[in-house]
């Protein structure tokens, strides 16, 4: 294990020095992401020699870790204390690192109920596109100075700035936890998800491989026991919900493009070509698909949705509406006017 | 050094012709309701922050979407600025008119558009109510989370600009974590979709930088909202302490044992014993500090955890702690805490509410540091404290009648938000930064951060006429502001024992 060490010294000379020749960087942690986004032509920027645990007290629900932190590690140093980041980042492997995770801004299968990764940052140190070392947000969980520049830089796939830390609010692990599996078909599925939706059911995870729906419920003892026992089924083995996250079911294993389609949580079965795998209690839903890329888009938007493409493609997000995009492209000209961070991850245009 | 908008130090605003612009506007939009008159402006020289008063040159009340978009236009090609306002409940100055400019009122958008049950969301106009959210969405068992202390008047237009927080923000979040989408215009009257009707949307996440942008990036016309199952049960403990320290701890002890309550709320003596005198709680006038702590979920959580909590809040060194009988007492005691601002309006004249945040372990620090500026000020302070998510509410006691007070307790609001920044807090939780706190910004930014806030802006407002001074403070304005306080480098309270 690579020793703590805070490198920000190193990195804004490596970010001035793509000032100063007009290069452009392709910032890199662990690389765990490499399949979600555009190919980025770049000198490599490696965040991984940055790294360790600034700060963590349990009792203030806050963990600040420089960006470069392996994934594993702070985990590992909330499970320690008996907490989790809520949003239950994808690893995508060993490498994934938190600044990486944030970046991203993937969330796992509690998202719909705990929150995504941008609603757990609370604040970031970031090297901008006019080489400054800047702070934003802090460890407080309420603060609202300013714009909210952190949860701008979450999920913008280091476009507007380079993550040098984050602090994230943190969660107590729930007390208890079950999972089981019902067998239903889909159509079934999605009406009774919609329904327990409506009603405080304890349920974090839910999801759908077209024969069977698979459920987690976590709390207090109480409320886990009652919906079991209301709920029925088989039970599942709790990792389930790691292989689902880190795309480890045999689903995944496939050669077939894979889609992410984010849809609204009452959407309906999506009638397109290949095979679905419903996640987040109906929204969001795996795809494996051969479908021409706008046949696949506008089924999604058509339900209110967007879609993305993984792995080597131009178009990996859903294209953005044209005023929108002008925004995208006028915002990346304030902060990054010299397009220096991983220009074009996220569209050509940006 | 005034907070009112000074072209000075806050930058010189176009001159706009008030005859030429009413003109044009009657011209553009023959249906809108103009106010003009001294009279008819009047009511909206101030918002919530109610020191601090400013005439509109006009205040424009549109009813349909269309008219603000001709108006946005029409402004923009005539260089007009120009100040969006909800309800006006605003804290911070947000919504504080200028003389040049026009006051640009959403209240009239006041139109559930839709309740969807199945999906979990409110489709709705900004000038709705925040409380009217959740009665719509009441007999389908779902409500709206966010519920700041005004949510009877505030509309949610405003809930959005300001990043509205309220007393169960430690477990559901601001109104950031609770919003789908939001439609806006721009500066120049383009609609964009902020977020989507999914979990989340394609591109950066505008949806979130525009959350809290206090009107200076665009104005709300439809916000689309997260609802919630109603929880099943909700129980409070009020838990009594000899002092500040001890009830400080015990929150502590709380989150430690794994327990997120759905509120935890902490009062001070003062602030406690004038909201007893004022609802008649039941609260418990000798106690140093009190706790509110409410636990909520599914019942036989809530049961579990009630009774956890009063055990940690046992060892923590509670003399007393009682659980609400029934919901007739539960609200009676939240009602206390609700009205704890105008409670401590009637045992003064006046009183200045504070909104700084702070890690909570610096909570005993923060009140010594508090009593000690009390003190040298001479003014009284009563706290009222968010004490689960670390976001203080000092009020100031003061009567502004007296000659100088008012100034006193701007000086000692100011002293105390320094206080926050220096250990590591906000100067603001919820209430936004509007004009009220444009000088405390720049003891908590550089200069090289407010500088990429106005790259932020420049990007959606080149122009700059949407809400001029708010928000983000010229650089201009911290290099006076900074040549009269000592900050950055050396930090303020020095004799502040940090732990």
């Amino acid at each position: 294990m690579a020793p703590d060490h805070d490198h920000t010294a190193h990195l804004l000379e490596q970010v001035n020095q793509a000032l100063n020749e007009r290069g452009a960087l392709r910032i890199q942690g662990g690389n765990s992401k490499a399949a979600l986004g555009r190919q980025v032509t770049g000198e490599i920027l490696d965040t991984r020699p940055h790294r360790g645990i600034v700060s963590y007290d349990p009792t203030e629900l806050v963990l600040t870790a420089r960006a470069g932190t392996p994934l594993d590690e702070v985990e590992a140093a909330l499970a320690t204390h008996g907490q989790m980041l809520p949003f239950e980042p994808p690893h995508f492997g060993p490498s994934a690192t938190i600044g990486g995770a944030i970046a991203c801004g993937l969330s796992g299968p509690r998202r719909p109920w705990a929150g995504s990764a941008r609603d757990y940052v609370l604040g970031t140190r970031v090297i901008t596109g006019h080489g400054k070392l800047l702070r934003f947000g802090g460890e407080v969980m309420k603060n609202v100075a300013g714009y909210d520049v952190s949860r701008l830089l979450a999920g913008s796939f280091g476009c507007l700035g380079l993550l040098t830390e984050v602090s994230l609010k943190v969660l107590p692990k729930p007390r208890e936890c079950a999972s089981l599996k019902l067998q239903m078909d889909v159509d079934q599925a999605l009406t009774q998800l919609m329904a327990w939706g409506q009603q405080p059911m304890p349920i974090t995870a839910a999801c759908h491989d077209g024969g069977f729906l698979y459920l987690r419920l976590e709390g207090g003892k109480g409320s886990v026991q009652s919906a079991c026992d209301r709920l029925g089924g088989e039970a599942l083995c709790s990792s389930y919900w790691a292989q689902l996250r880190e795309h480890q079911l045999p689903f995944f294993h496939s050669a077939t493009p894979l889609w992410r389609l984010s849809v609204p949580n009452h959407c309906p079965a999506l009638n397109i070509a290949g095979k679905q795998l419903i996640d987040w209690g109906g929204a969001q839903r795996w795809l494996l698909s051969s479908a021409a890329d706008d046949q696949v888009r506008g089924i999604v938007a058509a339900a209110g949705g967007h879609a993305t493409l993984y792995g080597e493609t131009d178009t990996p997000f859903h294209p953005l509406p044209a005023a929108l995009l002008h925004y995208h492209q006028r915002l990346k000209q304030q902060l990054d006017p010299q397009r220096i961070f991983n220009p074009g991850r996220m569209y050509a245009e940006v | 050094m005034n907070i009112l908008y000074d072209e000075r130090v806050d930058g010189v605003l176009p001159k706009v012709d008030r005859g030429e612009l009413l003109k044009q506007l009657r011209t553009a939009l023959p249906d809108l309701e103009i106010l003009h008159t001294t009279e008819q402006l009047k009511p909206y020289e101030c918002d919530g922050l109610s020191a601090y008063r400013v005439v509109p040159m006009l205040v424009l009340l549109p009813e349909h979407l269309e008219q603000v978009q001709t108006i946005l236009k029409l402004c923009h090609a005539l260089q007009v600025p120009v100040v969006a306002r909800g309800a006006g409940t605003g804290l911070s100055g947000g919504a504080l008119p200028l003389e040049q400019g026009i006051l640009l009122v959403m209240a009239r958008f006041n139109r559930i558009i839709e309740i969807n049950p199945e999906g979990r969301f409110a489709r709705v106009q900004p000038g709705v109510r925040n409380l009217a959210i959740s009665q719509a969405a009441a007999p389908y068992q779902l409500y709206y989370a966010p519920d700041p202390s005004s949510q009877i008047a505030c509309s949610i237009g405003g809930n959005v600009a300001e990043n509205a927080g309220g007393v169960h923000c430690l477990k559901y979040g601001l109104t950031v974590h609770n919003l789908l989408k939001v439609e806006i215009l721009t500066a120049d009257g383009e609609h964009l979709t902020l977020g989507s009707d999914a979990l989340d949307a394609p591109g950066f996440d505008l949806l979130a930088l525009f959350t809290g942008s206090e009107g200076m990036l665009g104005i709300v016309t439809e916000v689309t909202v997260k609802l919630l199952p109603k929880p099943q049960a909700a129980r409070v403990l009020l838990a009594s302490f000899d002092s500040v320290e001890l009830a400080g701890r015990a929150v502590a002890d709380i989150i430690a044992a794994g327990i997120i309550p759905g509120g935890l709320e902490m009062m001070d003596n003062l602030s406690l014993r004038a909201a007893e005198d004022f609802i008649h709680a039941g609260y418990p006038t000798d106690a140093a500090a009190m706790l509110l702590c409410e636990l909520d979920g599914v019942e036989a959580d809530v049961h579990e955890d009630c009774e956890r909590v009063e055990q940690v809040l046992k060892r923590a060194g509670a003399t007393r702690v009682r659980l609400a009988r029934d919901e007739a007492e539960r609200v009676r005691f939240w009602a206390g805490r609700k009205n704890a601002f105008p409670a401590v309006g009637r045992i003064s004249p006046d009183y200045y509410c504070m909104d700084g945040t702070i890690p909570r372990r610096e909570l005993p620090a923060v009140l010594r540091g508090i009593d000690e500026l009390s003190t040298q000020f001479g003014l009284r302070v009563a706290n009222v404290f968010h004490a689960g998510d670390g976001n203080m509410h000092p009020l100031i006691l003061f009567d502004a009648n007296q000659p100088g007070e008012l100034e006193r307790a701007e000086a000692l609001g100011a002293r105390i938000l320094e206080l926050c920044v220096a250990v590591g807090g906000s100067i603001t939780g919820e209430h936004g930064v509007g004009r009220e706190k444009i000088n405390q910004m720049c003891a908590q930014f550089s200069s090289d951060e407010i500088t990429l806030f106005h790259a932020v802006k420049a990007a959606f407002d080149p122009a700059g006429l949407l809400n001029p001074g708010k928000n983000i403070p010229t650089l201009h304005r911290c290099a006076e502001f900074g040549s009269m306080h000592i900050h950055q480098g050396k930090l303020p309270f020095p004799e502040l024992e940090r732990f």
